[in-house]
C-alpha cells in the first residue's frame, strides 16, 4: 500500500480547502451514524440470508416475501442514509449551457435540407411524385393484411344466436327444462341444447328463464304467446356492455346487472327501470311441447347484447 | 522475496496511480473515448427535493415489473384450451378450466415463490401507474412541462397510457371470472365506436366475443410489444432528462443558468440505488402480506357467470365510474345505432382528457403568451389559476373513481342505488366547480404568508423619540432558515507529479 501512497500526493481541490464544510458529511456525529447504518446493513443482510434459507426449505409465500422485503428495505434505507448523512453534503453546482446553437449553425442545417435536398427533388418532380405515390399506396395496402387477417368480418353473426325454431331449452348441465321444473318466482340460466358447453353458447346464447306468476305480468304487444304458463325468457346479456345480468331481485322482479347496476323489469318486457342500459333485454319466444318440454319458437327478433353501429333493427320490429 | 516485491512495485508503477481500475478505464478510453464524457457524467448534478423522487418510484417499479414478469412468463401458458383442474386447491378440483387459468393457479400454489412473484408483479403495476400519475401531477403543478420540456411531457403522457393499457392486458391474462368480465366490457366499448366498431372488435378479438385469440394476443402484447415500447420511451425520457438537465426550485444561488444539488457519483448513486432497494422491499412486503387478485376465489372465466361488486384495477376506476353515471342515451335512427351511453363515457371522455393533456403545453402558452425557456420551477401557489385548474381536474377524476363503487357505497351506507347514482352525478359536476375557487383562494392566501409553517419569532416594539411605536420582527430561528450553503462546483481532484513543485505540474482536466 505504501508504494501507492507515494504517488498519491495531496490533492488540490480546485480552490476548496479539505475541511470545507461542503465536503463534510451532514451528520453531526458521523461515528454514531456510521454505527447505526452498519447495524441496518447487518440486519438487512441477515434478512436476505433468511430469505435464501426460507426459499431452500420451501417456507410459506408470506415468509419468503417478508424476509426478502425486510432485507431489501433495510439495505436500501442504510444506503440512502449513507448517501444523505455521510457523503459530502454539498451543495454543488453545475453550469447549464444553452442547447440552442448559433444562428449560423441553424441556417447551415436548414440550408442543407431545403436547398441541397429541395433542389434535387425539384429538378425531378416526376420521379419524386411517382415514388411518393408508390410508397403511399404500399403504406395503405400494407394495412389490409395487418388488419384483415386478424379476424373475420362481422357479416351477420352479430344478428343471430344459436336459438332456432324448436330448440330445446337446457340448463348448464345440458338437462332439458320441463314445465314442472321451476317453482313460481325461480330463475335458471339456459342455453339452446348442444351449446351449453361451448364458448359461443355461453357468451352469446345465454338466456335467463324465469317463472313468474301470470297475474302481475304485462304482455307486450305482439308477444302474447311468448310466455306460456308464466315462463318467460330474456337474453342474459346486458344491453349496456354485455355483462351477464346475473342478479335477480325476486321481490321486485327485477333483473340486475352487477357491472353497472342496470335493472330490468321482468314482468314488463324487461324494460330498463334504472341504470345506463338503453334498451330492454330481448325476449325469446317460448312454447311448451306435448312432452312438457320448454322450447323456443324462434331466434331472438333482434341482436342481443350491447349496441353497435349496424344494429339498426330497433326494438320490437320483426326481421 | 525481494524479487517478488520489486515485481509488484513495477507492476503498480506500470499500472499508474489508480491501479487496476485506472488501467481498465484507460483501456476503455483507448477504444471508446469515455474519459471526458464519463467525468462529466460523474459530476452531473441532481437537485435535492423530495418531489423529484416520484419519477424514480415509477422507474424502479418498472424494473420490478420486468424482473417479476420474466419469472412469470416461465410458467404461464397463454392458451384458452380446456383442461381439467387437478391441483392443490381442492375446491376447484375437477373443474373444466382454461390452460391460462390452470397455469396461473400452478404459479400460485405449486411453483416455489410463484405466488409472491405474482402478487409483487400486480402490486408493482398498481404502484407504477400510481407513481406516474403523481409524478405527472408534480410536473404539472410546478410548471416543469414548459419549454424546453414539452416533448418529455408528451413522452411521459404516452408512458402513462401504455402503462394503463399494459396493466389492463396483464390483468386479463389469468382468464379468471373478474378479468374476463373486464374483457367483455372492453369488447363492448370497442363495438360502440360508430362506423368501425364491430369490425374493430372482431379484428382485435379474432371474431365474435369471446373469440379464441384473446389470451395469446394479449400475452404477446403484454410481455413483448408494449414492454419494448415502454422501455424505449423510458430510455428517451431519461435521455432528454440528461440532455436538458433537471429543473430546480428557486433558492439560494439557483438560477436559470445552473443546477444546484448533489453529484451523480457517489452521492446520487448511493441514494437512488438505496431507493431502488426500498421500492423493491416495500413491493415484496406488499406481495407477502397484502393479498391481491386471488383468482382461486373468482374461479375461471365463464361468459354466463358473473361476480358481484366487481371492480377493475384502480387506474380503470374513472372509466368504470363514468360508464355507471352516464345516462342511457342511445341514438337510433337513419338505420343505425350509436350507443352514446357507452361511446361518450368510455371513448370520448378519455379521448378529450388525454388530448387536452397532450396539448396542454400549447394551450397554456396561448393563455400566458410565455415562450421563454424555464428551468426554475414555479411554486404552485404562485400560479393560482393553473393550480386551481389542475386541482379541479384531479377532483373530477377522483369523483369518477368513487362513482365506480356506487353499489358498494349504497350497500355500506344503506342508501338506495338511485340516490347514490344521482348523488354521484351531482358530485362529479359540483365538486370541481367548488375545488377551483377553493384552490385558487388557498393559493392566494399562501402567497401572503411566505414561510408559513415555520416558528413565529417575537417582535420588538420600540418607541421613537417622537412617540411613534414601531414593531420590528426579530430574525427567524437559525434552524428554520434554509441553512443551505452557497453551492460550489464539484471539486476536481488534481493529480500532481511526485517530485515537482505543486503549481508547475498541474494537469487540469478539461470539462
Amino acid at each position: 500500500m505504501s508504494d501507492l501512497e507515494e504517488h498519491r500526493t495531496p490533492v488540490s481541490l480546485n480552490g476548496l480547502s479539505e475541511d470545507d464544510l461542503r465536503l463534510q458529511p451532514l451528520a453531526k456525529n458521523p461515528q454514531t451514524v456510521e454505527r447505526v447504518i452498519a447495524v441496518t446493513f447487518l440486519v438487512g443482510t441477515l434478512f436476505v440470508a433468511a430469505f435464501g434459507a426460507s426459499y431452500w426449505v420451501n417456507a410459506k409465500p408470506w415468509i419468503l416475501g417478508a424476509t426478502m422485503g425486510a432485507g431489501l428495505f433495510l439495505l436500501g434505507v442504510g444506503l440512502v442514509a449513507w448517501g444523505k448523512y455521510l457523503m459530502p453534503r454539498g451543495p454543488f453546482v453545475e453550469e447549464r449551457h444553452t442547447l440552442a446553437n448559433s444562428d449560423a449553425d441553424r441556417e447551415a442545417l436548414a440550408a442543407a435540407i431545403v436547398e441541397r435536398g429541395g433542389s434535387v427533388v425539384k429538378r425531378r418532380k416526376m420521379l419524386a411524385g411517382i415514388l411518393g405515390g408508390g410508397m403511399g399506396i404500399f403504406g395503405i395496402v400494407a394495412l389490409f393484411p395487418l388488419l384483415r387477417s386478424l379476424g373475420p368480418l362481422p357479416k351477420g353473426t352479430l344478428f343471430h344466436t344459436d336459438w332456432k325454431k324448436g330448440s330445446y331449452v337446457v340448463d348448464q348441465t345440458g338437462r332439458r327444462v320441463n314445465v314442472g321444473d321451476l317453482a313460481i318466482g325461480s330463475i335458471v340460466t339456459v342455453f339452446p341444447e348442444g351449446t351449453e358447453n361451448s364458448d359461443r353458447g355461453q357468451a352469446v346464447d345465454q338466456t335467463v328463464l324465469i317463472r313468474i306468476s301470470n297475474q302481475n305480468f304485462t304482455t307486450q304487444k305482439g308477444r302474447e304467446t311468448w310466455g306460456p304458463m308464466g315462463y318467460v325468457a330474456y337474453s342474459k346479456l346486458c344491453t349496456h356492455l354485455g355483462c351477464p345480468v346475473g342478479l335477480y331481485e325476486q321481490q321486485l322482479q327485477l333483473l340486475v346487472c352487477p357491472c353497472h347496476q342496470s335493472m330490468f323489469n321482468v314482468t314488463n318486457g324487461a324494460i330498463p327501470q334504472f341504470g345506463p342500459a338503453p334498451r330492454p333485454l330481448p325476449q325469446l319466444p317460448l312454447y311448451i311441447d306435448a312432452n312438457g318440454n320448454i322450447r323456443a319458437q324462434a331466434d331472438y327478433d333482434q341482436p342481443v347484447g350491447p349496441g353497435f353501429w349496424e344494429r339498426h333493427r330497433v326494438t320490437g320490429s320483426k326481421v | 522475496m525481494s524479487d517478488v516485491a520489486t515485481n509488484k512495485r513495477a507492476q503498480r508503477q506500470a499500472a499508474g496511480p489508480y491501479g487496476k481500475i485506472g488501467q481498465t478505464l484507460n483501456e476503455l478510453d483507448d477504444r471508446l473515448g469515455i474519459a471526458k464524457g464519463g467525468r462529466t457524467f460523474m459530476d452531473k448534478i441532481f437537485p435535492d427535493h423530495w418531489s423529484f423522487m416520484l419519477g424514480e418510484i415509477a422507474l424502479y417499479s418498472f424494473v420490478i415489473l420486468l424482473v417479476t414478469g420474466v419469472f412469470l412468463t416461465l410458467y404461464f401458458v397463454p392458451s384458452v384450451a380446456t383442461v381439467i383442474y387437478h391441483g392443490p386447491y381442492k375446491p376447484m378440483d375437477g373443474q373444466r378450466v382454461t390452460e391460462a387459468w390452470d397455469s396461473t393457479m400452478n404459479i400460485s400454489f405449486t411453483v416455489r415463490g410463484g405466488l409472491l412473484m405474482r402478487q409483487m408483479h400486480h402490486w408493482a403495476c398498481d404502484i407504477f401507474v400510481g407513481a406516474i400519475v403523481v409524478h405527472m401531477a408534480r410536473v404539472f403543478f410546478t410548471g416543469a412541462f414548459r419549454k424546453p420540456r414539452e416533448l418529455n411531457w408528451t413522452i411521459g403522457l404516452t408512458l402513462l397510457i401504455l402503462a394503463i393499457g399494459n396493466g389492463f392486458l396483464g390483468y386479463s391474462l389469468p382468464d379468471d371470472l373478474v378479468s374476463g368480465t373486464g374483457i367483455r366490457i372492453a369488447y363492448s366499448i370497442m363495438e360502440s365506436i360508430p362506423f368501425v366498431g364491430s369490425y374493430l372488435a372482431f379484428w382485435v378479438f379474432g371474431g365474435n366475443f369471446p373469440g379464441t385469440a384473446t389470451i395469446p394476443r394479449f400475452f404477446i402484447l403484454h410481455v413483448l410489444i408494449l414492454p419494448l415500447v415502454i422501455l424505449g420511451l423510458v430510455g428517451g425520457h431519461l435521455f432528454l432528462l440528461v440532455r436538458q438537465k433537471h429543473t430546480q426550485f428557486p433558492g439560494n444561488g439557483r438560477t436559470e443558468k445552473n443546477v444546484v444539488g448533489s453529484p451523480m457519483f457517489p452521492v446520487f448513486i448511493a441514494k437512488t440505488t438505496g431507493f431502488l432497494f426500498i421500492v423493491g422491499g416495500i413491493t415484496a412486503l406488499l406481495g407477502a402480506l397484502a393479498q391481491i387478485n386471488p383468482i382461486w376465489q373468482f374461479g375461471p372465466y365463464d361468459a354466463a357467470r358473473i361476480s358481484y361488486a366487481v371492480q377493475p384495477d384502480w387506474y380503470m376506476g374513472f372509466l368504470d365510474g363514468a360508464l355507471r353515471i352516464w345516462p342511457s342515451w342511445s341514438f337510433m335512427g337513419f338505420g343505425h345505432t350509436i350507443p352514446f351511453e357507452v361511446f361518450i363515457p368510455a371513448v370520448i371522455l378519455p379521448g378529450i382528457l388525454f388530448n387536452v393533456a397532450y396539448l396542454w403545453p400549447m394551450i397554456e402558452r396561448k393563455f400566458t403568451k410565455d415562450n421563454e425557456i424555464h428551468h426554475l420551477l414555479d411554486r404552485p401557489s404562485d400560479r393560482p389559476k393553473h393550480t386551481a385548474f389542475g386541482v379541479a381536474v384531479l377532483v373530477f377524476l377522483a369523483m369518477l373513481h368513487i362513482a365506480s363503487s356506487t353499489d358498494v357505497i349504497a350497500n355500506f351506507f344503506h342508501l338506495s342505488l338511485e340516490s347514490t347514482l344521482w348523488g354521484m352525478r351531482i358530485l362529479v359536476i359540483i365538486t370541481p366547480l367548488i375545488a377551483y375557487p377553493l384552490a385558487y383562494k388557498i393559493c392566494k392566501e399562501m402567497q401572503g404568508y411566505r414561510g408559513s409553517g415555520k416558528r413565529k419569532t417575537h417582535n420588538i416594539v420600540s418607541r421613537t423619540a417622537e412617540g411613534e411605536y414601531v414593531a420590528t420582527p426579530t430574525p427567524a430561528y437559525g434552524e428554520d432558515v434554509g441553512h443551505e450553503l452557497d453551492a460550489t462546483p464539484v471539486p476536481t481532484y488534481i493529480e500532481v507529479e511526485p517530485d515537482e513543485p505543486v503549481e508547475s505540474g498541474v494537469r487540469t482536466v478539461e470539462r
